[in-house]
């Protein structure tokens, strides 16, 4: 049977199959493999088991950077917030041209002993005025910032919520 | 003043480029020639408007006119020269309108070399191009004007991000949005001959030069960016799966599809209907690429120019331009019957099985690029899919490509035989399959799959030329002499398939790559990767626009110091800003990858060692790529355009 209706089968069949497969990679991978991007306050409220891997996002506390040395090995430590919880944050890497205290930052890791977040990859942002969607919303909900006069205020004031007049 | 005129110029351009989209759409039904002379006119002035009023904006950045918004805010006077033109497209506004100046670029390009083409095909076509860069244009206009004065203006400008000054800018973003745009006449011509209602082996041949020539452009964007952001710190190295970069390979995937399918229509006149869809949906991805990434719906951590307030007017854009196609398509797809047939086992069936695959990796990463944004939606949590998703999921889909990209070349027409084929790819299935055993057994499984992969690839495109030369079965001398007389086609799609197998010996050498970060004092040494790394001296020095703190780096291996690296920081004044410069060897097959991260308190230096085993594959293979394509546009068959068969004969049935 040499039909052009047979080889039409055929070439329907092998799409077919092809899309099936691609939809079955696609839901096993988002089944093993989807990574939750937490703000600092949701990790506090619901910690994620220990090894599963996530993408933590805020703002680098100010004041919260050091280096410690083990060997020639160095670890650097930092806190991640988001104006209203911080996390630790340990990284043994270089960091990003535009890491820097008050920065937005992405970490990707999973969290260790001790509540400190492992991170295996840290990313910063390439706009100088990035701020998280959580930030923005804490912000502007405890007043201390309407996008209307200016830009925000520096990171370090968020932790201590003084409210100022303009800027 | 000339900041006036060229916002000015704009205007006109808006005006030129409307009328140039309705003359060209509807003259032709009027059957008035006026029109149809009138078209490619409109074109050309429409295009001279837009170069006017961008060499108005580069004029503006080059005296550093701070009353321009755009140039204070994105430009300084210490800013060295190069970036003071290239930071005109490191922005959002400007590079909206070098967007628009490439695309009335296209639309010149058309009106110029389509003398060939049918006077109504070519207003029709012009019409297309013409309303796409009309709405663009209103929206640089109207939204965001690049030319935008200030007063009273700043005695000095902001400057430019320290981390864009960079000869990449120079270059990736004009490259990369000469692929994306080129599309555009790829995707006017699937819309001109819907219209026209005809679908023949004449519209085969007038699409592919174009896909071809924009495919190629967006070949060397990619691998341009990808080099970018490998020898940048914190963008995540060659290839990160992040939206941005998953927004070229989209248009890149369906466009490697287009150029294999337009083959099959010129050929063999099958798979009409689907290769008018497949120009259709290259040129909504490179829309949707450039806009949804700047719409501020993905989050990127290269989206240096966003304007999330522009969202709406780009989305409405968007959804005119590929709803409308679309909604075309479906009314006229029925018009378009399949005239070829071809057995299961063909080079036709190679190229179907080639463009599904590709299809499906394309649908794939659409998923995992746009679910995000839905999950966030739709069900309120922050998600977001990395490299492990794809990496899952891409690498089984091209596992299929790379074994048909052996085959597929050396099958014939209509119907062929395995056999035959399968006998002739002894040599590169007999190396592929050691090249594997070997890495296997030293437990790089991943690295063996790729490596082989991407020998077998290699080979088995040199088997197709050396049995196109009949080399080993002739004379030398006659085999040469083959080669040169052999179409340019054939050796560009041998050259494009070189490439690829390179680029995936590239990926899969990179999977052994080795990290090491350390502090060292001066004086003291580290071991990486078998060499010795010793860390010389750290010193300052002088730069145009900063100050810099340079690390002398010595390697060395058991015959002693054989380079010596100086990785160094620069502190930017005016932004108060630190970058980090790499310093790179590379041998061609190896890069030793050296970053001087930071100065430690008690003196030393942090330092990042890397050795990347096949690394500058990446790129290479994705210059070979590029040049396959140039190659094969140099064709003769295109160069000529000798009029087909098919074309004469429709011409005389019409």
């Amino acid at each position: 049977m040499r039909t052009p209706k047979r080889r039409r089968l055929y070439l329907v069949l092998a799409c077919g199959l092809c899309f099936a497969a691609a939809v079955g990679l696609t839901l096993a991978a988002f089944s093993s493999s989807l990574t939750y991007f937490l703000s600092p306050r949701q990790l506090v409220a619901k910690p994620p088991p220990m090894g599963q891997s996530f993408r933590l996002g805020g703002i680098v506390e100010v004041g919260s950077v050091s280096t410690t040395l083990a060997g020639t090995t160095p670890t650097t430590h930092f806190a991640v917030t988001d104006g209203r919880a911080a996390v630790d944050v340990r990284y043994t890497g270089v960091l990003p041209d535009l890491f820097r205290e008050g920065q937005g930052v992405v970490a990707i890791g999973s969290m260790g002993p001790g509540g400190v977040f492992v991170a295996d990859e840290v990313l910063a942002k390439h706009g100088a005025a990035y701020m998280p969607k959580d930030v923005e919303q804490a912000l502007k909900e405890a007043g201390k910032w309407n996008p209307k006069f200016g830009p925000p205020p520096p990171a370090s004031t968020w932790n201590t919520m003084q409210v100022k007049a303009g800027s | 003043m000339i900041p006036e005129l060229g916002h000015f110029a704009l205007a006109c351009a808006v005006a030129l480029a409307f009328a140039q989209g309705v003359v060209g759409i509807f003259g032709p039904s009027l059957r008035d020639p006026r029109a149809l002379y009138a078209t490619p006119l409109l074109a050309c002035s429409h295009f001279a408007a837009v170069a006017g009023s961008f060499l108005a904006l580069v004029w503006a950045g080059v005296v550093s006119d701070f009353t321009v918004e755009n140039i204070a805010d994105f430009s300084s006077a210490a800013t060295p020269l190069l970036y003071r033109i290239t930071g005109i497209w490191g922005n959002h506004d400007g590079s909206m309108l070098l967007w628009c100046l490439i695309l009335s670029l296209c639309g010149l390009a058309v009106a110029l070399f389509g003398g060939e083409l049918p006077a109504s095909l070519r207003a029709r076509v012009l019409g297309v191009l013409g309303l796409i860069s009309g709405g663009f244009l209103l929206f640089t206009l109207s939204v965001s004007d690049p030319f935008t004065r200030i007063w009273p203006p700043p005695l000095n400008g902001a400057g430019m991000n320290p981390i864009l000054q960079d000869p990449g800018l120079a270059f990736h973003p004009p490259v990369l949005y000469t692929g994306y745009v080129g599309f555009s006449v790829a995707f006017a011509f699937a819309i001109a001959a819907l219209i026209e209602g005809r679908v023949d082996a004449a519209f085969g041949r007038w699409v592919r030069p174009w896909a071809l020539l924009s495919w190629c452009f967006l070949t060397s964007g990619i691998a341009l960016g990808s080099w970018w952001s490998y020898y940048t710190l914190g963008w995540g190295g060659y290839w990160f799966w992040d939206p941005v970069e998953n927004a070229a390979l989209l248009p890149w995937l369906t466009g490697t599809a287009l150029l294999h399918c337009a083959i099959v229509v010129e050929k063999r006149e099958a798979l009409k209907a689907w290769t008018v869809l497949l120009a259709i949906a290259t040129f909504s991805l490179s829309l949707s690429g450039t806009f949804l990434v700047r719409s501020g719906i993905l989050n990127s951590v290269h989206s240096f120019a966003a304007a999330p307030d522009q969202g709406l007017f780009i989305l409405a854009l968007l959804g005119l331009t590929i709803g409308g196609s679309l909604l075309l398509f479906a009314i006229r797809a029925p018009v378009l019957a399949a005239a070829g047939i071809f057995a299961p086992i063909s080079r036709e069936s190679a190229l179907v099985l080639n463009n599904v695959f590709l299809c499906a990796i394309a649908a794939v990463v659409f998923t995992g690029t746009l679910y995000p944004p839905f999950a966030n939606l739709l069900f309120g949590v922050q998600l977001s899919v990395g490299a492990p998703f794809f990496n899952q999921t891409v690498l089984p889909l091209a596992a299929p490509i790379i074994i048909a990209m052996g085959f597929g070349p050396l099958l014939a027409w209509k119907r062929a035989d395995f056999a035959p084929v399968l006998q002739r790819l002894y040599l590169a299935g007999g190396v592929a399959a050691v090249v594997f055993l070997v890495m296997a057994a030293n437990r790089h499984i991943i690295a063996a799959l790729g490596l082989a992969g991407g020998a077998w690839v290699v080979l088995a495109a040199f088997t197709d030329l050396a049995q196109r030369v009949r080399l080993f079965r002739v004379p030398l001398g006659q085999s040469v002499a083959r080669f040169f007389t052999m179409p340019r086609a054939s050796i560009g799609a041998a050259l494009g398939h070189i490439g690829f197998g390179v680029t995936v010996l590239g990926i899969a050498g990179m999977t052994l790559a080795l990290q090491s970060v350390v502090v060292l004092q001066p004086g003291q040494s580290t071991k990486m990767g078998g060499y010795v790394w010793t860390l010389q001296d750290i010193h300052s020095a002088p730069g145009p626009n900063y100050t810099r703190r340079v690390a002398d780096i010595t390697v060395a291996d058991k015959d002693g110091v054989f380079l010596r690296l100086h990785p160094s920081r620069r502190f930017f004044t005016t932004q108060k800003t630190i970058t980090n410069d790499a310093a790179i060897h590379t041998n061609g097959f190896r890069d030793l990858y050296a970053v001087f991260a930071d100065e430690s308190a008690g003196g030393g230096a942090e330092l990042r060692l890397n050795d990347h085993p096949m690394a500058p594959e990446i790129w290479i293979g994705g210059l070979i790529m590029a040049l396959g394509g140039f190659f094969s546009l140099s064709d003769r068959r295109l160069r000529v355009g000798a009029p087909s068969r098919k074309r004469v004969a429709a011409a005389v049935a019409s």
